[in-house]
């Protein structure tokens, strides 16, 4: 036996030498991995640097305020650049997205990993996967021209019946181009992802939990009540955050179908609302160089809170897969 | 000496194991499979197996890997039909009615035949006492007493002394052995009459399975038990009735099915002394 004293011998230090062929697939990986780190650290440099004026002289205002005046050069007045209202209706036309299309989603992916016949899976997988890849142009113009006259009419019906909730009230005769109807044409662009993610972790779930509870005298339902949602919970979350990732960033379908004003206004299905992205594509156009910096600007803040709801998601789709 | 001759030696585990049954009374309802076929898909996987699972007693499958054994036993609570392609012929019997009669109600005849897995799998999201009552909420059961009921079913799973202070805490927190124990408990809560157990204790150490087997004795006086097994000294301890299983390539039959200390003293088949004296398998 050893004795307590005898020393311990030093840790060694464990190398390989690696091959060439080894070093050379390695430094292509490498660049790939970096390239798109480099891509998104370099846009958001661009913006920040053309953009960095606007938020010296706004501050805060730039965030908060409502207004965004471009004055006459004639006129000689300071020009105010404030997103706040475009932030907020960003904000609820998203939320009225996640709520059609929540729902829909999850419904759809469990239809698709437990009720659907095998011959019907494939198609309809299919089918939600070419419904990702349709412009969205395409939304937009399908949304203005066959959605928005029906979804008017659903509109007062909400107001009709709902009027007294303040956020169904409306306040003059104006009940096209709402957040109500761009958030309906959003929840039809973010239902793919969201069921394809759902979908994707309703598959995962243990086949022995499954069975368990099958084995207990589960019915169906009760048995995705205990074992599948319980599971696959932090994954649909996650689904729906790119989902609304999605749905923030979406430029021109909103457009199509949103009247843009610098406004708070809480009633949804009033014609008027706002948008980051859609209210750069507006003013791109006409925007003089002070302005367009101001775009700028704004291009910015939209990349900061679509990459933190993306971290978000993944953040929780990630913690959800290692339980 | 159990070293010079096998069979004898678990002909006397099995010959003092149904010494102790003598008084043994029967309870539980009995099952009984009919000319029992199962294909996956186009493979014929179990060709025309009969046995009467007698009410009160332990029958124990034995047989080498891909006789069918497992397939069998799943068919007697209806999980065969979960894979796809599964198919079967022949009836099962629970009360006289057979279980795969269109129009049956799958879960009632699920409630009545409990199933214990090869592994262990009590519901990570849930806590030792949620894991018991699950059966309950799954089925939509209403009982009067839950924690009677809790406390009853983990007395006879062999689990109460180790857990009654830790109720709350998560089912995954316990051992192998503790985990299928309280799987057996959760089986226990929707009182079932027969309980199939699928090598339920090859993913345990020796310690674990000696608990579970002394679980499994406690409860065959009250519930038909079918434990599918590759252990034969198990098939010795634990079964009063042993049916051997085997395929010579094509698919898996029932090549005789007698009490256990018969098969292990005095086998009718050739087959069945070389594979319980350890000659293949």
């Amino acid at each position: 036996m050893s004795t307590a004293t005898s020393p311990l011998p030093p840790k060694r230090e464990i190398t390989t030498k690696p091959r060439f062929s080894d070093k050379v697939f390695r430094a292509v990986v490498t660049t790939g991995g970096f390239s798109s780190l480099a891509i998104l650290g370099l846009i958001s440099l661009f913006l920040l640097y053309n953009g960095l004026n606007v938020f010296r002289t706004e501050g805060l205002k730039f965030i908060t305020g409502f207004d965004w005046i471009v004055p006459l050069p004639e006129e000689g007045l300071p020009a105010q650049y404030g997103i706040g209202a475009m932030l907020y209706g960003t904000v609820v036309i998203g939320l009225i997205a996640l709520f059609f299309a929540f729902p829909i989603s999850v419904g759809a992916a469990l239809f698709l990993s437990y009720y659907a016949p095998e011959w019907l899976k494939k198609p309809m997988v299919l089918v939600i996967d070419v419904m990702a890849a349709i412009p969205s142009i395409v939304f937009g113009l399908w949304g203005f021209f066959v959605l928005m006259p029906h979804a008017e009419y659903w509109a007062k019906l909400i107001h009709k019946y709902l009027g007294f909730i303040p956020i169904f009230d409306m306040p003059a005769n104006a009940f096209s181009r709402s957040p109500f109807i761009a958030g309906l044409v959003l929840a039809i662009m973010i239902i793919p992802i969201i069921t394809s993610i759902s979908r994707e972790i309703f598959a995962q779930t243990p086949l022995d939990r499954v069975q368990a509870a099958y084995a207990l005298g589960a019915t169906k339902w009760s048995m995705i009540k205990t074992v599948v949602f319980p599971y696959g919970r932090g994954g649909v979350v996650g689904g729906a955050m790119l989902g609304l990732g999605r749905a923030i960033g979406e430029t021109v379908a909103v457009y199509t179908v949103l009247n843009i004003v610098f406004d708070i206004r809480i009633e949804v299905l009033l014609s008027a609302g706002g948008s980051v992205a859609s209210m750069i594509v507006n003013k791109f156009g006409e925007a003089n160089p002070d302005e367009l910096k101001a775009l700028m600007a704004s291009g910015f803040v939209l990349f900061l809170v679509t990459l933190l709801i993306n971290f978000l998601a993944n953040f929780i789709i990630n913690r959800t897969a290692r339980e | 000496m159990s070293q010079a001759n096998p069979v004898h030696s678990l002909a006397n585990v099995a010959a003092a194991r149904s010494a102790t049954k003598e008084d043994h009374h029967i309870a539980g309802t009995g099952i009984e499979a009919k000319n029992i076929h199962a294909w996956f898909g186009d493979k014929h996987v179990i060709d025309n197996v009969s046995i009467d699972f007698f009410p009160g007693t332990v029958t124990a499958l034995i047989g080498p890997s891909g006789c069918g054994k497992s397939t069998f036993i799943r068919i007697l609570n209806r999980m065969h039909e979960f894979i796809p392609t599964a198919a079967m012929a022949g009836e099962v019997l629970l009360e006289g009615k057979d279980i795969y009669q269109s129009g049956t109600d799958v879960t009632k005849i699920r409630l009545g035949i409990g199933m214990v897995f090869q592994k262990p799998n009590p519901f990570p999201s849930m806590t030792i006492k949620e894991n018991v009552l699950s059966g309950l909420k799954l089925a939509q059961l209403k009982v009067s007493n839950q924690n009677e009921l809790l406390e009853s079913c983990l007395v006879r799973a062999g689990l109460w002394n180790e857990v009654k202070d830790r109720l709350n805490e998560y089912g995954g927190a316990l051992s192998g052995g503790q985990q299928q124990r309280l799987c057996i408990a959760r089986s226990l809560a929707v009182s079932p009459q027969v309980l199939l157990m699928d090598e339920p204790c090859s993913a345990l150490d020796p310690g674990s399975t000696l608990r579970i087997e002394e679980t499994i004795r406690e409860l065959s006086s009250s519930m038909t038990i079918i434990i599918v097994t590759h252990n034969m000294q198990q098939a010795a301890r634990v079964s009063d009735r042993t049916g051997f299983f085997l395929s010579d390539g094509g698919p898996g039959r029932l090549i005789e099915c007698s009490t256990t200390s018969e098969i292990f003293s005095n086998p009718k088949d050739k087959r069945t002394e070389d594979y319980v004296t350890g000659r293949f398998g």
